[in-house]
């Protein structure tokens, strides 16, 4: 099904309810609707066959997705933080476009005459005729709703296709409709163009829970905001709960009576950020969310109940589940593949496959499924009871004398050295072994590092073959905003 | 309606009130898909004469998913309103809330 027919559902069980902005001032699900109706209608008669958003997220985002999908034409926001070369040349890709996007933005990129800013995007459908014309096409819930460009930590960037039907799965499979109760709100921090920005627009509409933007990420401000706007339910990717935590340092608790829900995701979260996280937020239910831009967001998910059950475990089989990211969603099949296509017994690593609804799998021009199945390319385990370990990209993986070695594993066993703030584990060439171990290292605040006993360390917890042969300090290591370490670029420098 | 326009993402209109549904999951089998005892018809399809159905009965509910165990078929309640859904004179029924935590 379509999108819109999803805001017109939330419509005809609360018109009135508010569902982005503030209690005082924000957009009730009438306002939405109308809004996205006008935007449909100024996006057709600009012969705009595309939506490109380049902007923080904030209200314009919504409504300019709900606006593209009655209208039939992809959204596709763009990361802002871009380099404006490559920013050009994705809107030229995606033109004739209507284009929204930060003054900031404008001022360094090349854009269409008639680009406007978020402001003045949600002035223009303010008022006027909701009508969206009686010339548009009808939505197929086999239209493109969105092209999201993955990260790109280990390849270019390339746009994923989803479909109305792949989202709206998703949608119905996770989500019981109008189940939130007016008091519910949502913080959201994550960007547009992450795939999660996009689900959670949906999502929280179609369970009628108000949604709240903080643009700029900031430990203060997000805590600031839980507490002044009552937030109930709130998604933020590793980098920040770190910071939060380091924010909250020396505190019993955090302080944030209202928050029921805090669902992390986006990159692997070091075990000792989520074990004090547990610690600082005691009646806040911890949710663990993988997936992909590629499966339209989450497909496996480690429950509020999962992390108190696993926490208090004295069984390490059940604690080490901390570090998994649960069990398969309803609707998802996931399997464990060899390299040449076997399925894997429990416990045996291999490469991850999923199937469902909600998974597209597919790219601009070229789809990537076969038999339905699409290759993740994360290199996984699952154990007895499902759960899902997830050891890192395929593409990362370290063959080290004929040995696969996931990184992951040597970077959680580093990650509890006391002295280590934060570290990165990559193959470099050699001669010898075809990859040598490198492990490029972060000092906590106020820590010397002595290198001999981090390897001494790794050596204890790690078979030889695994300890890192080349140790190397820096001040930070290079992420994506979202979180997502940058390999490819750690292992250039090395080389170099 | 006949099982060849019963596919995914087909939308219906009841006869006898406001009700809407979309069909998330096709059906196995062919079968008449009814509201109110009257059979669905397409949301685009020009009105009928208003047909004797009734709308006694379980209404149906907007957003609720309704499923026929048999063949497979499940439908999304679009719009909501009286009367209640058949298939092939077999009731459907309310697929159960699964409560998953939200994550995002």
């Amino acid at each position: 099904m379509e999108l819109g027919l999803l805001l017109e559902m939330a419509v005809s069980a609360d018109t009135d309810r508010v569902l982005v902005g503030r209690h005082e001032d924000g957009l009730t699900a009438a306002d939405l609707y109308r809004r996205a109706r006008r935007g449909s209608r100024l996006i057709s008669q600009a012969g705009a066959t595309h939506v490109v958003f380049i902007a923080a997220n904030g209200p314009a985002f919504p409504v300019a997705l709900f606006a593209a999908a009655i209208a039939g034409v992809p959204m596709v926001p763009l990361n802002y933080r871009l380099p404006p070369e490559q920013l050009a040349r994705l809107v030229e890709q995606n033109a004739p476009a209507m284009v929204i996007a930060d003054e900031l933005v404008s001022a360094a990129v090349r854009l269409p005459a008639a680009t406007v800013t978020p402001h003045a995007w949600l002035a223009s459908v303010a008022d006027g005729n909701d009508d969206p014309g009686a010339g548009m096409g009808t939505v197929d819930a086999d239209d493109v709703a969105l092209l999201l460009y993955t990260s790109g930590t280990t390849a270019e960037p390339k746009a994923a296709v989803l479909r109305h039907r792949n989202l709206s799965a998703y949608v119905l499979s996770t989500v019981e409709f109008a189940s939130a109760g007016n008091a519910e709100a949502t913080l959201v921090s994550v960007p547009p163009y992450h795939i999660a920005g996009v689900a959670n627009a949906v999502t929280n509409v179609y369970a009628g829970r108000r949604i709240v933007y903080l643009e700029a990420f900031t430990p203060q401000d997000w805590l600031r905001t839980v507490r002044d706007e009552s937030i109930t339910h709130a998604l933020v990717v590793p980098t920040m709960l770190a910071r939060i935590v380091e924010h909250l340092e020396g505190a019993d608790r955090a302080d944030t009576p209202s928050l029921r829900s805090l669902a992390y995701g986006g990159a692997p979260m070091p075990r000792r950020v989520i074990e004090r996280a547990l610690e600082l937020f005691p009646d806040t239910g911890f949710v663990n969310a993988y997936g992909l831009t590629e499966t339209s967001s989450t497909i496996a998910l480690l429950s509020p109940e999962d992390h108190r059950a696993v926490a208090a475990s004295q069984d390490e089989t059940v604690r080490s589940r901390l570090s998994s990211v649960g069990r398969a969603i309803p609707g998802i099949e996931l399997q464990i593949r060899s390299d040449d296509g076997e399925p894997c017994q429990p416990g045996t690593a291999g490469q991850l496959w999923v199937r469902g609804e909600q998974v597209a799998g597919e790219y601009r021009g070229q789809t990537d499924t076969t038999d339905s199945w699409f290759c993740t390319r994360d290199q996984a385990r699952l154990d007895a009871d499902g759960f899902l370990f997830i050891d890192g990209r395929v593409d990362d993986t370290i063959i080290r004398g004929g040995e696969n070695i996931a990184p992951a594993e040597i970077e959680e066993v580093l990650l509890q050295h006391p002295q280590v703030a934060d570290v990165v584990v990559v193959g470099l060439p050699d001669e010898e072994w075809g990859q040598k171990i490198a492990a490029v290292i972060v000092a906590r605040p106020g820590c010397q590092l002595a290198m001999d006993d981090v390897q001494a360390w790794a050596r204890d917890k790690l078979r030889s073959s695994k300890t890192p042969q080349v140790l190397l300090q820096v001040d930070e290591l290079p992420r994506t905003d979202t979180g997502k370490l940058l390999r490819r670029q750690i292992v250039a420098e090395l080389v170099n | 309606m006949a099982d060849a326009e019963l596919k995914a993402g087909t939308r219906l209109r009841s006869q006898v009130s406001e009700v809407e549904v979309v069909v998330v999951r096709p059906s196995s089998a062919p079968l008449v898909l009814a509201c109110g005892g009257e059979p669905m018809v397409s949301l685009e399809g020009a009105p009928a004469s208003v047909p004797a159905g009734s709308t006694d009965g379980e209404p149906t509910l907007l957003g609720k998913r309704y499923v026929d165990e048999e063949t497979g078929l499940e439908l999304l309640c679009t719009k909501g309103g009286a009367g209640s859904l058949d298939v092939d004179g077999r009731a459907l029924t309310v697929k159960g809330a699964k409560p998953l935590p939200s994550s995002d």
